[in-house]
């Protein structure tokens, strides 16, 4: 194998490993927006699964813990559940109380990236300084579930078999939730509910249960986008500094990706290229600090040319945004 | 002995903050019947109904199906009991396909794509609709999309439809299609309400007629028991004149001369075909077309809000001392390119455009500002200086509560709150005051009343009569026939025909709006 | 019998509520606020009261520590002033933290090469009107798209944030960066550092004094009305003759302006120097002050010291109870999540089952 293609190898491996998060980041936005509502609080609802779910597999292995799958599970569970929590404060306030979404979003962003900071502190003092969880449990949530003999097939094998549990997982969801949006009749409605409640609601649709169990839903999925990143990429260690700004490129994958699930696959993966083409593809004129505002350029000039192109099955859900009440007048 | 109905509605009344839209409604709904549900605009025929759908719930009174008592809280309970509402404003995903909308909310395996598909080709070939289950909504015309609504509904098995206004936005050939329709499903044996306010309607289709009147129920009739005139009666609750004026004004002076104007949409499609016509002061020009022809894009481009493409508007000024009264001189100057000026020094030449769009306000008006501001919205930057002079609106916005009897409960209180009619009033009353020699206006009694609807069929008389040469797009084609001196027939942004008021058919104007030249320019060309 | 009951709340729409009701509603939000956060640190094991106190005194218990406060208000309440117009016309401008940024860059640009060549007063106003304009130019790229093909500004203002920090990023460990290595730009001149009036730098009062223009703007100015029309209905402006995207791109410019000036005097009064976090959230809590105070400039002020209060008195909690200061973010959260929910009871009213008589015999 040359140098460059290995090269290459390395820079799309590195890219899925930054991508996974913003894969799960960005599909739960993707089915609250297809419920018509923006939760710009994905960065609050991340912080939160991150500390949450770190401090599961933290203090599952203080507690005597060994299965390296149930402390996967009891992670992903917890951090569903921190941004479960997270996106069922903002449903209440957006879908029952009516608030504005966009403010709503924004109180839930300072709320959750405050509450998961706290929980990572928390667990720092209270654990003496440091949360150190062992290196075979973060083997587990780095390393891939495949066989050695698979991995070390020559391309394909790291190519394909190489990446940790959660990209698989991801896909998995990803395709779960095509499938569901676009095959299956509870799919039809929740689309349906976000581009005209009014019509659903006149079909027959539960508008608010649609609503609230796609954003809680969402929520969940996108907060587990924060553990995986906190587990994979940042070694098992709370570092909030790091974590800033992935929510809201998950909020900006949802537009590139057009509201599609498939399109986040390769959606991710390559804004995870970008986010580290500055360590892989070093080009002396760009600085670094440059390089790392690829995506938001990226996905600006993404929206430039979905406002240009004004096609009828390329915007986003026709309700995003708005409350519904049925006997408004 | 006493007979079971389809439905019965026992002492309804719903209330919304302090307004009561339905006071302690009887009524009742049987098989094989068609009943009409009569009465004006904000008389609470939509409301009712809309109990019955389950989109509002009632605070009083009690709902019976087949006799028994139930309670309908949402669309689904009342798809349980058979009843089925087609909605005025369509409710439909836009961006689903027609088999989608029908499909969407019902469960069970029994209602997969292809069995969807199969069901509503069997309703279509039963009634005769023509619909292809795989087309998006987004690429129908108003009728395609009304004929989705209907076999959605037959689709859950309704028994019981209720159809608001189904005809506002049909040509007189569809509407017949769709009485046909009707007709049919009533020989199956299902119950059919429509709620309309149009009397020839009533005449022509129902059984029987329910009138309501300021949220109260007035009574049923029989429709072979009564004529047009009792029913405006019991509508409006005593005798009303159904004749609208047409005076005849002594001068017509070329006022507007629009040749060869071209127009295209903001996504480049083509909405103005080589518009040529010219409008006269003293008359009034009536646009007919079906919705969407290009009404609002031809008023548009003459005040200067749509781009012009190619052609001319030209505009004649009438003659400085043709006010004087009974004093006329002829137009001598030639015209002023109206094309390539901004929307702000057309108005000033005196060109003015009074638009209710379908939720009337948005357009004209800002709903959440009081009169005062809303007075000032054209002319605010007259002034000069950076501040806003808010004397001169106020005084205007106290002027016209006072001649045109505006109900308010200040000049700031926001326009939103005021009744249809009143809000109408203002824009209207507004752009009068602005003493144009030309007033356009689109939909001005859209909503309205009777009485009020005449007090605006009053008012553009007597600018009519003042010599302005006033345009109007109506969409109801008998009042169009009854008060304009000619009507201009756009079809698919191309003028169709322009036929002379009084000796034009509703059937001739109705050929023109859905074939170019399909008329055989009957009427003449003034 | 009826076969089902109707629902046991229902709602229904209510206009105008008396004053004295909207305000009684106002405060149980805000004492349903204190009482969570209360909740809060019983479960961390701290006295509720002792907490509040340390927060009330850490804040406003002394005049050093009300300059503490009053600082941390300042860009709050300019920025909230900032974003009130473009909120007015419904333009979701969510790129305040960027504005305000780009500002903070156009004033220290100033600062770092031009402090020894305009005498003291002359350089600090050349700051400011260099932050204002970047500020502005920077609103003004996406108020552009929005004004030519209708690009959702939401999206595009929240990504410009991050490219102007990527920016400064870079001028930190790059061109202005100042000990080699240090990724630190330095210190200003003190000829580029805003005069201190009361203890505390000058900035309260040129917020204070924009918080008077900005009302008088709004309310009585033509610039103003045609904002409120397109607020109400981009429609009604076009109809009226306004050139619908002209404004926009002039009230964004504006709105960018005015962060820029906060990002000045952040970078000026505050921190003396420029680094990426010289927003530090501002443009996001600052959305929220606007929102809340339902776009009064006046009510912003009161609604920017009280999150001021949290914010210095959470500082305080940190030092005194070792509490992590993040729990600052999650109180301010909470108080701004129950005065968002509340005006949903100023909006609505519930009717409970019952509250009408219903005949049921049949």
């Amino acid at each position: 194998m040359s140098v460059n293609s290995n090269a290459v190898l390395l820079l799309i491996m590195a890219a899925v490993l930054n991508g996974v998060p913003l894969l799960y980041g960005t599909l739960g936005e993707i089915l609250s927006e297809k419920a018509g509502n923006l939760n710009l609080g994905v960065e609050g609802m991340m912080f939160m699964g991150g500390a949450m779910g770190l401090g599961a597999a933290f203090y599952f292995e203080g507690a005597g813990g060994t299965s390296g799958v149930l402390a996967v599970i009891l992670a992903l569970f917890f951090a569903f559940l921190g941004g479960a929590i997270g996106a069922l404060i903002y449903s209440f306030l957006t879908i029952t109380l009516r608030a504005n979404q966009n403010v709503t979003g924004l109180a839930l962003a300072i709320f959750g990236t405050g509450a998961g900071q706290f929980i990572g502190e928390y667990m720092r003092v209270t654990s003496g300084g440091y949360v150190a969880v062992s290196n075979n449990l973060k083997a587990v949530f780095l390393n891939s579930p495949f066989p050695a003999a698979l991995q070390e097939l020559p391309v394909v094998g790291p190519l394909l078999f190489g990446h940790s549990i959660f990209l698989y997982l991801g896909i998995v969801l990803t395709v779960g939730m095509h499938l569901f949006l676009n095959k299956s009749k509870a799919g039809l409605s929740l689309r349906a509910v976000g581009e005209s409640p009014a019509t659903a609601d006149a079909a027959g649709v539960n508008v608010t249960r649609y609503k609230y169990l796609a954003t809680v839903i969402g929520g969940g999925i996108s907060a587990i986008g924060g553990m995986v990143y906190i587990m994979t990429i940042a070694s098992c260690v709370w570092n909030h500094e790091a974590l800033s700004g992935e929510g809201w490129l998950a909020v900006a994958l949802v537009i590139f990706c057009l509201w599609r699930p498939l399109n986040a696959i390769w959606g991710s993966i390559l804004f995870g290229a970008l986010m580290i083409l500055y360590q892989r593809l070093h080009l002396g004129f760009i600085p670094d600090e440059l390089y790392k505002i690829l995506p938001y350029v990226v996905t600006v000039i993404v929206l430039i040319f979905t406002s240009l192109r004004n096609s009828k099955d390329k915007q986003p859900p026709n309700s995003l945004g708005l409350p519904y009440f049925r006997e408004e007048r | 002995m006493e007979t079971v109905h389809a439905i019965e509605l026992k002492h309804i009344t719903k209330r919304f903050g302090k307004v009561v839209a339905n006071d302690g409604i009887d009524l009742a709904i049987d098989r094989g019947e068609i009943l009409s549900l009569l009465g004006e605009n904000g008389s609470g025929k939509t409301t009712l109904m809309n109990m019955l759908s389950g989109i509002y719930l009632p605070d009083e009174g009690e709902i019976l199906a087949d006799g028994k008592p139930v309670t309908i809280r949402s669309p689904k309970d009342a798809f349980a009991h058979g009843i089925g509402m087609i909605h005025q404003h369509y409710k439909l995903v836009e961006v689903f396909t027609a088999a989608e909308n029908i499909a969407l909310g019902l469960k069970g395996k029994d209602h997969d794509r292809k069995a969807v598909a199969a069901q509503v080709q069997a309703i279509s070939d039963k009634y005769g609709f023509g619909i292809d289950p795989n087309k998006k909504v987004y690429d129908m015309s108003v009728s395609e999309k009304q004929t989705v609504e209907i076999v959605k509904v037959l689709y859950r098995g309704a028994e019981i439809l209720i159809l608001d206004e189904p005809t506002a936005v049909l040509t007189p050939q569809e509407t017949e299609r769709l009485f046909d329709i009707l007709r049919a499903m009533k020989a199956d044996g299902k119950a059919i309400v429509i709620i309309t306010h149009k009397l020839h309607e009533v005449m022509a289709l129902s059984d029987k007629v329910a009138v309501l009147r300021k949220g109260k129920y007035i009574g049923t009739v029989n429709t072979c028991d009564t004529n047009p005139q009792k029913l405006t009666e019991m509508m409006v609750g005593h005798a009303v004149t159904l004749n609208i004026d047409r005076p005849q004004a002594k001068y017509k002076d070329l006022r507007l001369e629009v040749k060869g104007l071209n127009c295209r949409s903001g996504e480049g499609v083509s909405v103005l075909k080589d518009i040529s016509f010219q409008a006269f002061g003293g008359e009034i020009l009536g646009i007919a077309g079906i919705a969407g022809s290009g009404q609002k894009e031809l008023l548009e481009a003459v005040a200067g809000l749509q781009k012009a493409e190619s052609g001319h508007i030209f505009y004649y000024p009438p003659h400085p001392n043709s006010d004087i009264a009974g004093h006329h001189v002829p137009v001598d100057k030639a015209g002023e390119e109206l094309v390539g000026k901004t929307p702000g020094q057309i108005r000033k030449v005196g060109v003015s455009l009074a638009f209710v769009p379908e939720d009337r306000l948005g357009m004209g008006l800002v709903g959440g500002m009081g009169m005062v501001d809303n007075m000032m919205l054209k002319t605010y930057k007259d002034t000069p200086g950076p501040l806003v002079d808010r004397k001169a609106p106020k005084a205007l916005a106290e002027k016209l509560i006072d001649e045109l009897e505006i109900v308010t409960p200040g000049v700031a209180t926001p326009v939103r709150r005021l009744s249809g009619g009143n809000v109408q009033k203002v824009l209207v009353g507004r752009e009068i005051a602005s003493t144009p020699t030309v007033l356009m206006t689109a939909y001005p009694v859209r909503g309205l009343d009777i009485n009020s609807s005449y007090t605006i069929y009053r008012l553009l008389n007597e600018q009519k009569m003042k010599g302005v040469a006033v345009l109007l797009v109506g969409e109801d084609l008998d009042v169009l026939l009854e008060l304009c001196d000619r009507i201009l027939v756009l079809c698919g942004g191309q003028v169709s025909g322009i036929v002379d008021g009084p000796a034009a058919t509703k059937e001739q104007v109705g050929l023109l709006m859905t074939h170019v030249g399909g008329g055989k320019e009957a009427g003449s060309d003034a | 019998m009826h076969e089902s009951h109707t629902p046991l709340i229902r709602l229904a729409k209510r206009d105008g509520m008396p004053k004295g009701q909207v305000w009684a509603i106002r405060g149980a939000s805000f004492l349903a606020a204190i009482l969570i956060s209360a909740l809060i640190f019983l479960l961390m094991g701290h006295n509720p009261f002792g907490a509040f106190g340390t927060m009330v005194g850490g804040s406003l218990g002394k005049p050093t520590a009300i300059r503490q406060t009053v600082k941390i208000a300042v860009p709050l309440l300019g920025t909230a002033l900032a974003i009130a117009p473009c909120f007015k016309m419904r333009f979701w401008n969510i790129g305040a933290e960027g504005q305000i940024t780009a500002g903070a860059v156009g004033a220290s640009y100033f600062a770092l090469f031009w402090a020894d060549k305009l005498p003291g007063p002359m350089l600090l106003v050349v700051m400011a009107v260099a932050g204002a304009i970047c500020g502005g130019l920077w609103a003004l790229v996406p108020a552009f798209f929005k004004a030519k093909w209708g690009t959702n500004e939401t999206l595009f203002t929240l990504m410009m944030n991050y490219i102007m920090i990527g920016v400064v990023k870079w001028l930190q460990g790059g061109p202005w960066e100042g000990r080699p290595g240090s990724q630190i730009i330095p210190q200003f001149d003190s000829a580029a550092v805003l005069p201190k009036v009361l203890g505390v730098h000058c900035g309260w009062i040129i917020v204070l004094i924009l918080t008077v223009a900005m009302f008088f703007y709004m309310k009585y100015t033509k610039q103003g009305y045609e904002i409120a029309v397109i607020g109400e209905s981009e429609n009604t402006a076009r109809y009226a003759g306004m050139n619908v995207g002209r404004i926009i791109m002039r009230t964004m410019f504006l709105s960018g302006a005015i962060a820029g000036l906060v990002g000045f005097i952040v970078a000026s009064g505050a921190d003396n120097t420029l680094y990426s976090g010289v927003a530090a959230g501002v443009g996001f809590t600052a959305i929220t002050v606007a929102w809340l105070a339902q776009l009064n400039p006046f009510a912003m002020v009161g609604i920017s010291v009280l999150l001021a209060v949290l914010d210095k008195g959470a500082d305080t909690l940190q030092t005194q109870l070792s509490v992590p200061a993040s729990i600052s973010d999650i109180i301010t959260g909470i108080f701004l999540f129950c005065m968002l929910g509340c005006e949903f009871f100023i909006n609505y009213r519930l009717i409970l089952r019952g509250g009408h008589k219903e005949v049921a015999e049949s």
